[in-house]
């Protein structure tokens, strides 16, 4: 029954897919208007939460001497986490050639920009003088001062801005085909803005080839940068030496988490756009069976180096890190901790029934469980070390204020925006890349592998207008 | 030149924790001096004098109960209490106290993740920060294993001293602002009047030249504070007479009798301030 299930209707005809996807970007209806407005007010909110802290003092925050950090950092390594999505649906899976992810890498992609975009607020808000945060970035200045290379901040500032900017790029080269689409089917201002963007494109041969090889190089450039991004926001933690956080094994487990709270926002975003956009035909059932197995897979690493890490500190027997694991299952924020691995570790044992899978109203709300766990884990992270570090007189617990949890909702808010106003500007299913994926299921097995050859290699010949638009 | 400024101080970038950050053992360090501190705990009686000396020296901001309550207390002497076993009968009861201090680490945990090394090491032995350079970003307490760094959670000199208050504050030393992370600095200015008089009379800094404003207000004489580049300082004595070494994770002493200790030592920080072991009667 399920072996010959397609992943797309390979009968769809070209034109539809364009007039599905342009549909998608015009009219917007009540329920759009209302989700912005929504968001708008949830920005609102953290402005003027934002507006209090920065006239006040970081003190409305609720921080106190232990907890200089807490939630903001948690919710900065939350959305740098699930920038991690798009990269790998985009990235990884184009260069395993896996060409089921073509129909969803689009608002995956999208959804890594904006989400460094608010990633990127959250180092800037926590700063308690924030006038000066420019300080962290090597300018020459006539006075000779330089940001400590040393710090892990520091290379925070240098990796997120590369990762955001590469990505972005990434982003744009990939649409500019669907852009060129855009503009020849449009009027108006629109028709004003894809002409800028698509950057003269016709299509032809030159311009496919050069194409494809800028978004390899891209591809191939972006994945190490999405490892080495998350990499070093654990390196703020693990290049401490406090208990909870100085661990060997933060980094791959901060990637870990990441492709995983990405996954699961993939598939949140994925149902949404589905049901809102009419987008069956392209978002299908099976295309969300793989993505579920690719969430169930990452779910069961992260697992393993949770284990790991719980393991290491309790045969290691070092007496903070101990202490500090019992009182995180046993103390205050033992809640959160067991929500964490139930939300991270048991919750996506869902995601291995496939009637579970095809559900969507149940996968809605799993992906959604998926990523309270993850904030939660993120949560777990930053706030019981410093509320039980080493010096037992500042043991304290602390919970954020309502200045604090606006800000951290209103970013959610600002994501969301930003998402709605890129479903409406954008093509947020890649037209182009569907069209090459019915083309190439359509073709013989022997053709395949001709193309397999001769794609992304040498500049043999191509078999003219095979990924025509 | 800018650049020439960070090529020519690389290596001081790369300095480890291994390497004790500025010393050599050998001798071969660049400390003009190397300021140290003595606490015996078995003379502290809990007076919290040493706090409130330094809250007039250092223009500490008083918070007021709430704040104070909720963790922005700027003490930056606090006279930490740690309670007895209840269940054990010792002959004196009560709280043991533990003045708590910034240990000015040899190698300080907070140098090195501050982005915008608003913290760095003098040639003092000292771990100086610089308000004005200071971006909040809070990682240096996060980082610090004795939580003695405290932040400026709101902007204090409105309240902080009402009038006619505000006429005692320091003159030698600036009120810090909103945002702004500070800590205890042994007093740096006291340090840094005693080496300018020093200089004016041409002639070095004598032991007892400088003495901070806890060691000054400690009843019992708990505190002791010198140079151990002097050996002949009291400071060097004491260090020298309890056999505790700096630049070690473990003290071995001949005499284990002795009672100094450092707190936190085994983390590799290398603090500079010495405890005296509190003598208590076993049960």
């Amino acid at each position: 029954m399920m072996v010959n299930e397609k992943d797309i209707n390979e009968q769809i005809a070209w034109a539809k897919i364009n007039t599905d996807v342009l549909r998608s970007m015009e009219n917007p209806r009540k329920s759009y208007w209302v989700a912005v407005a929504v968001c708008l007010a949830m920005v609102a909110t953290a402005v003027l939460a934002e507006y209090i802290q920065y006239t006040v003092g970081m003190g409305v925050a609720n921080l106190n001497n232990p907890h200089m950090w807490d939630m903001y950092i948690a919710t900065f390594v939350f959305w740098i986490g699930m920038s991690h999505s798009g990269t790998l649906l985009s990235a990884i899976l184009h260069l395993l050639h896996a060409d089921w992810r073509k129909p969803i890498y689009r608002f995956a992609e999208a959804m890594t920009t904006f989400s460094l975009l608010t990633a990127g607020l959250f180092p800037i808000i926590h700063l308690g003088r924030v006038w000066n945060m420019y300080w962290v970035l090597p300018y020459v200045s006539d006075r000779g001062i330089w940001p400590n290379f040393r710090s892990p901040l520091v290379w925070d500032a240098f990796a997120i801005t590369t990762y955001l900017s590469a990505s972005m790029l990434f982003l744009f080269i990939g649409m500019i085909p669907d852009l060129a689409i855009c503009r020849d089917n449009t009027t108006g201002w629109r028709k004003k803005l894809y002409t800028a963007l698509s950057l003269g494109w016709e299509g032809n041969d030159r311009q496919w080839r050069n194409f494809r090889k800028v978004y390899l190089l891209m591809a191939c450039f972006l994945i190490p940068l999405a490892v080495s991004v998350h990499s070093i926001v654990s390196a703020d933690f693990a290049m401490s030496i406090m208990p909870g956080w100085h661990i060997t094994s933060f980094p791959p487990y901060f990637v870990a988490g990441a492709l995983y709270s990405g996954c699961a926002a993939i598939i949140t975003l994925f149902i949404m756009l589905r049901y809102f956009f009419r987008f069956e035909e392209y978002m299908t059932l099976p295309i969300m069976e793989k993505t579920a197995k690719l969430t169930f897979a990452i779910a069961m690493v992260w697992t393993y180096l949770n284990l790991i890490e719980f393991a290491s500190v309790w045969y290691g027997h070092d007496m903070y890190n101990k202490e500090l694991l019992i009182a995180k299952a046993t103390g205050p924020y033992a809640p959160i901790f067991w929500g964490m691995l139930f939300c991270g570790s048991v919750v996506p044992f869902a995601l291995a029934f496939r009637k579970l899978r095809r559900h969507m109203p149940t996968m809605f709300v799993v992906s959604i469980l998926l990523n309270v766990g993850m904030f939660f884990e993120r949560w777990m992270i930053v706030a019981p070390t410093l509320s039980l570090s080493h010096e037992p007189w500042q043991w304290d617990v602390m919970w954020g204020s309502i200045v604090e949890w606006a800000l951290v909702f209103g970013s959610f808010g600002w994501f969301g925006l930003l998402f709605l106003v890129f479903v409406k500007v954008f093509p947020s299913v890649s037209m182009y890349e569907v069209k090459e994926m019915v083309f190439h299921r359509n073709m013989t097995a022997g053709e395949r592998d001709v193309l397999r050859m001769t794609d992304h290699a040498k500049p043999v010949k191509q078999t003219p207008g095979v990924e025509g638009a | 030149m800018s650049l020439d400024n960070i090529l020519n101080h690389w290596s001081d970038y790369r300095k480890a924790a291994e390497d004790g950050g500025f010393y050599d053992p050998e001798g071969n360090h660049p400390y003009e001096h190397r300021w140290t501190m003595s606490i015996d705990l078995d003379l502290c009686n809990g007076c919290n004098a040493c706090s409130t000396a330094c809250y007039a020296e250092n223009n500490l901001a008083f918070v007021g109960k709430e704040r104070f309550e909720k963790g922005h207390a700027m003490n930056w002497m606090r006279i930490e209490r740690y309670w007895d076993d209840q269940e054990k009968d010792y002959p004196e009861r009560g709280a043991s106290f533990l003045p708590m201090m910034c240990q000015q680490c040899g190698s300080a945990t907070c140098e090195p993740v501050c982005p915008v090394a608003a913290t760095y090491h003098t040639p003092d032995g000292l771990n100086a920060q610089v308000y004005n350079r200071c971006i909040g970003s809070r990682y240096c307490s996060n980082n610090c294993p004795y939580r003695v760094r405290y932040f400026n959670f709101y902007s204090y000199y409105d309240d902080a001293w009402p009038e006619p208050m505000q006429q005692q504050l320091n003159p030698d030393i600036t009120v810090r602002d909103k945002g702004v992370m500070e800590k205890c600095t042994f007093c740096v200015q006291r340090i840094r009047s005693a080496k300018e008089k020093a200089k004016m009379e041409n002639r070095e800094v004598r032991d007892g030249d400088v003495v901070p404003a806890c060691a000054q207000a400690c009843p019992t004489s708990a505190i002791v504070f010198g140079d151990t580049l002097d050996e002949n300082s009291a400071i060097s004595k004491l260090w020298k007479k309890h056999q505790v070494r700096r630049n070690v994770t473990k003290q071995h002493k001949e005499n284990p009798e002795l009672r100094g200790y450092r707190i936190f030592e085994e983390l590799n920080v290398d603090p500079s301030v010495m405890y005296l072991e509190r003598v208590r009667e076993e049960v």
